[in-house]
């Protein structure tokens, strides 16, 4: 029985402790916003935070995570407001969107680090984030743009 | 902020749920009306959204529902996939509505083309085809309230007028709003003809604006959309499936054993092999039905299945480009022949000739195909994400032995499609397995590997071209060869050369002023699946072509830009059927002639914005390339730095596009970013290979896409304007991709004097 912290909320499972977070978030309790892309932490549309620090959920197992916090795009603001979520709308930065819940969460532990990035800092930071849309440079003038919203203050 | 899919309803989340779920009583519910206006038109054109199969609908009674508390629904049944159609349909019919557009949302359309029109999303067809009939569907639903208001007031309906929400009769000051009178609204007859008064665009709120906001922008960024994969019904299980690793393969034999003890795994089902060529059909194989995603994938592991081959295991790309190569050496079938190019050829003192080879590519759409199917009563009911909804419903109905009208094709959001989702095989598997589950829903989802291996791909082609120069260094004939499997071949007996759509991709309807020409299509046969990625034909055929104009300027001594311009010659109208363009992207040539003009007008804009000519560092170089697709006409040029380690660093991009009209201004910048990036993508990294009939990659770490390292700082977009709204419209999709690697690769060049003649160019620059 592993017990982990989903957003806010304590959960169980007695089921197989290897399975990744990843299909356990998205078959077994229906977080649905959390995507697969690779399986293989190649592409990070399965990014969530683990004790408040990005991770691929696809290579994170249930025993892994075992007495952690997780937070998954859901659980990010309690009303779709993180400044990251209001300057990626702002800018129109989705196209299909399918990887943006991914992109948005590896982008909130950036700025939870660096909180006023340069280009080399996103590019360094985002780089395992692939958007097959091509929506990378408003990506770069979203994250931007919420570090200046929050004036750099740490989120 | 659980999503909990209901099953009932086709639409996408929880709020729009919500919405029709209010509905009801009192609400414009707006019956199944025979389509109006538009379908006698229908009948005596060929071209354009009529020239599609079931042609188009504007009836206000199909797209437009209009809510007691005012909150206007409009139904999009064109496929969202990144490109924002479902913004821009609902902004167009928002607009002629007279909509206040923080009242209106959207909703997804079922497959049913009798009532909606073409529903096939692609070919950057769904504003070009649907601007006008979605205009005089709001325009119509806008003079029906209009009636309903003055019927009620027992005015004119001249004195009355749609504003912001609200009808007003202007001399007495009375309002109503939308949601008050649309029951009465929905009642009148949608007026036809002159009753329906189109805004001038001068009037316009939202088009051409570029204002609007992704009508989908809070549900993506919070998680709550809904894509294929992400379908969740009441006792639902989950499938994974392993398909013959060779197109055309099948099961020798299988041992399930293993399989079957792996907890959580409820069955093992065999699927049929669809015979070569297999169109849209599962290419068959084992699938593992389990109680999660993770169970399936895990038991799919445990299976031991011996695959018989069949004639594709000869399939190796490196014996293939020979192939390839040696057919583009010798004469093949002519598509276009003007005036004499043998003659010429033989009495010229100066020739050029270069061979170019582009390879297969995949889509790799971040959401990987998935779809879910349950068959209650002998309904048949899905969920997926595909471009084409109408093919899913026929080829689930075939499929499964059942009539059409018993299969209800639910379309969700599309995380990427770029021709992939244009078939639905993965959703007739998700069938399938749901008629070996007694009916039970079945969630397929295909892994990045089943994925990566069993795509529809983009083509593999030699192209060579040569030419005859005179003494300015011009040619004065040109013999191209392209060779490259077709998608002719997942149709039917392979039919290995190229078709009209292929070959007026950018190769027959070359828009030089040159006397002398001659393009063939030797044979080349088709031994994967073959499909539609996006701009499709246009990406070798671009290369090629402007890889060899950048070639040529070179050894005439010449600037590649006033070369470029020189060879497209004087301003003309180019009629495509004069070219051998049979095709000309199904639209009338006399409304959509191949404008010269204009695609000199976005070579000269995209290269003074990005300050062509200027002086630059070592290893430092700018390039050009300009295509006309999906009658549109993009132009690119880039900075690029390669340093002495051959590192590639793209400083930045330009992109000048003349689409005529922009509905969503906004849209077409994405649009144009965005191919810039997958078009980087294309030249830098991407290849399919084969061997022993196996595709050698699997996953992002074999098979490499762009990431945001790889994007430049500056990507600027210029958008021309149209004179005005009554000018035809381009396609946006897909143009904008395929000057992106002669762009890149002309500027390559410029940086280090190495010619790429391959792509992609991974390691060529490697020191």
């Amino acid at each position: 029985m592993a017990i982990v912290r989903v957003n806010g909320e304590e959960r169980q499972y007695d089921g197989d402790p290897d399975m990744p977070l990843l299909w356990y978030l998205r078959d077994e309790l229906g977080l649905t916003g959390t995507k697969f892309g690779c399986g293989e932490a190649l592409c990070g549309a399965c990014t969530i935070h683990v004790d408040g620090t990005a991770m691929r959920s696809c290579q994170t197992t249930i025993a892994d995570a075992e007495g952690a916090s997780i937070t998954t795009i859901e659980g990010l603001s309690a009303d779709g407001d993180h400044p990251l979520q209001v300057a990626w709308r702002e800018l129109n930065v989705p196209q299909c969107g399918y990887c943006q819940s991914g992109q948005i969460m590896q982008a909130a532990s950036l700025l939870k680090d660096t909180p006023e990035p340069t280009d080399e800092d996103i590019d360094s930071a985002m780089s395992g984030n692939i958007c097959r849309c091509g929506t990378y440079p408003r990506i770069r003038a979203a994250i931007k743009q919420a570090a200046s919203a929050t004036k750099g203050a740490k989120l | 902020m659980t999503h909990h899919f209901n099953p009932s309803s086709p639409v996408i989340n929880v709020s729009r749920r919500g919405l029709l779920a209010g509905l009801g009583a009192g609400v414009f519910v707006l019956a199944v009306g025979i389509p109006g206006n538009m379908s006698a038109r229908a009948q005596d054109s060929k071209y354009g959204a009529e020239g599609m199969p079931n042609g188009i609908r504007d009836d206000p009674k199909v797209f437009v529902a209009i809510a007691d508390d005012g909150t206007v629904t409009v139904t999009c049944s064109r496929q969202e996939m990144g490109q924002g159609v479902r913004t821009s349909i609902a902004l167009i019919v928002a607009d002629e509505l007279e909509a206040d557009w923080a009242r209106v949302k959207v909703t997804q359309a079922q497959a049913d083309e009798a009532r909606y029109g073409n529903q096939d999303t692609d070919g950057s067809r769904s504003i070009r085809h649907f601007f006008m009939p979605m205009r005089h569907c709001g325009a119509a639903a806008r003079a029906m309230l209009e009636e309903a208001a003055a019927k009620q007031w027992g005015v004119p309906a001249a004195e009355v007028e749609a504003a912001n929400h609200e009808i007003v009769h202007k001399s007495s000051g009375r309002r109503i709003g939308y949601g008050e009178i649309a029951k009465a609204a929905a009642e009148l007859p949608v007026p036809q003809g002159d009753g329906i008064k189109l805004k001038d665009a001068s009037a316009f709120r939202y088009i051409g604006k570029g204002q609007t906001k992704l009508i989908d922008g809070f549900d993506m960024t919070t998680g709550r959309a809904h894509y294929g994969i992400d379908t969740r019904l009441p006792n639902m299980v989950y499938a994974v499936v392993a398909r013959p690793p060779v197109y055309g393969g099948k099961v020798a034999s299988v041992d399930d054993a293993e399989a079957l003890k792996v907890p959580g795994v409820i069955k093992v089902v065999s699927i049929e092999p669809t015979p070569v060529p297999s169109e849209f059909q599962p290419l068959g194989g084992v699938a593992v039905i389990a109680r999660n995603t993770w169970a399936a994938i895990q038991g799919r592991s445990k299976l031991k299945i011996t695959w018989d081959d069949g004639p594709n295991k000869a399939y190796s790309s490196d014996a293939y480009r020979t192939t390839l190569e040696e057919a583009a050496r010798k004469p093949g079938k002519v598509v276009r022949n003007a005036g004499d190019v043998d003659g010429v050829m033989a009495k010229a003192e100066k020739k050029l000739e270069a061979e170019y080879y582009i390879p297969h590519l995949t889509q790799a759409s971040m959401e990987p195909p998935a779809a879910t199917v349950r068959i209650v009563d002998g309904k048949c009911e899905a969920w997926a994400c595909v471009q084409a909804p109408q093919a899913t419903r026929e080829r689930l109905a075939s499929r499964l032995g059942m009539p059409v009208e018993d299969v209800t094709v639910n379309v969700t959001l599309l995380g990427g499609g770029f021709g992939r989702k244009s078939k639905p095989d993965f959703v007739v598997e998700a069938g399938l397995l749901s008629k070996a589950m007694d009916g039970a829903p079945v969630k397929v989802t295909w892994t990045r590997e089943d994925d990566v291996r069993h795509s529809y791909y983009h083509t593999v082609s030699v192209e060579r071209i040569e030419a005859a120069t005179d003494a300015d260094g011009k040619p004065a004939a040109w013999l191209h060869r392209s060779v490259a499997p077709t998608i002719g071949s997942i149709f039917g007996p392979d039919p290995k050369h190229e078709l009209p759509s292929e070959l007026s991709m950018g190769l027959v309807n070359l828009p030089f002023d040159i006397p002398n020409v001659r393009i063939e299509n030797p044979e080349a046969a088709a031994m994967t699946r073959i499909g539609w990625y996006r701009s499709v034909s246009n990406i070798p055929h671009a290369f090629a072509i402007q890889s060899f104009v950048a070639e040529l300027a070179y050894a005439a001594g010449r600037d590649h830009k006033d070369y470029l311009l020189e060879l497209i010659g004087p301003d003309r109208k180019i009629d495509p059927t004069t070219i051998d363009d049979s095709w000309n992207y199904g639209e009338d040539p006399k409304l959509y002639p191949l404008d010269t003009g204009r695609l000199k007008r976005v070579i000269e804009l995209a290269t003074e914005q990005i300050g062509w000519g200027r002086d630059l560092p070592k290893g430092r170089g700018i390039g050009l390339a300009a295509h006309y697709s999906f009658v549109t006409y993009v132009a690119v040029a880039a900075d690029v730095e390669v340093d002495d380690q051959g590192t590639l660093t793209i400083h930045r991009m330009d992109v000048a596009v003349d689409c005529g009209p922009q509905v969503n201004p906004e849209r077409v910048r994405a649009q144009m970013e965005g191919a810039a990036v997958m078009g980087i993508g294309n030249t830098l990294f991407g290849e399919i290979t084969f061997k022993d009939g196996r595709v050698e990659q699997g996953n992002f770490d074999g098979y490499e896409v762009a990431r945001i390292d790889a994007a430049p700082k500056e990507i600027h977009v210029h958008v021309v304007p149209a004179s005005d709204f009554s000018q035809p419209l381009g396609g946006v999709g897909e143009p904008g991709v395929p000057p992106v690697a002669p762009a890149l690769t002309n500027a390559i060049f410029a940086a280090t004097g190495k010619r790429i003649r391959q792509l992609p160019v991974k390691q060529q620059l490697g020191v």
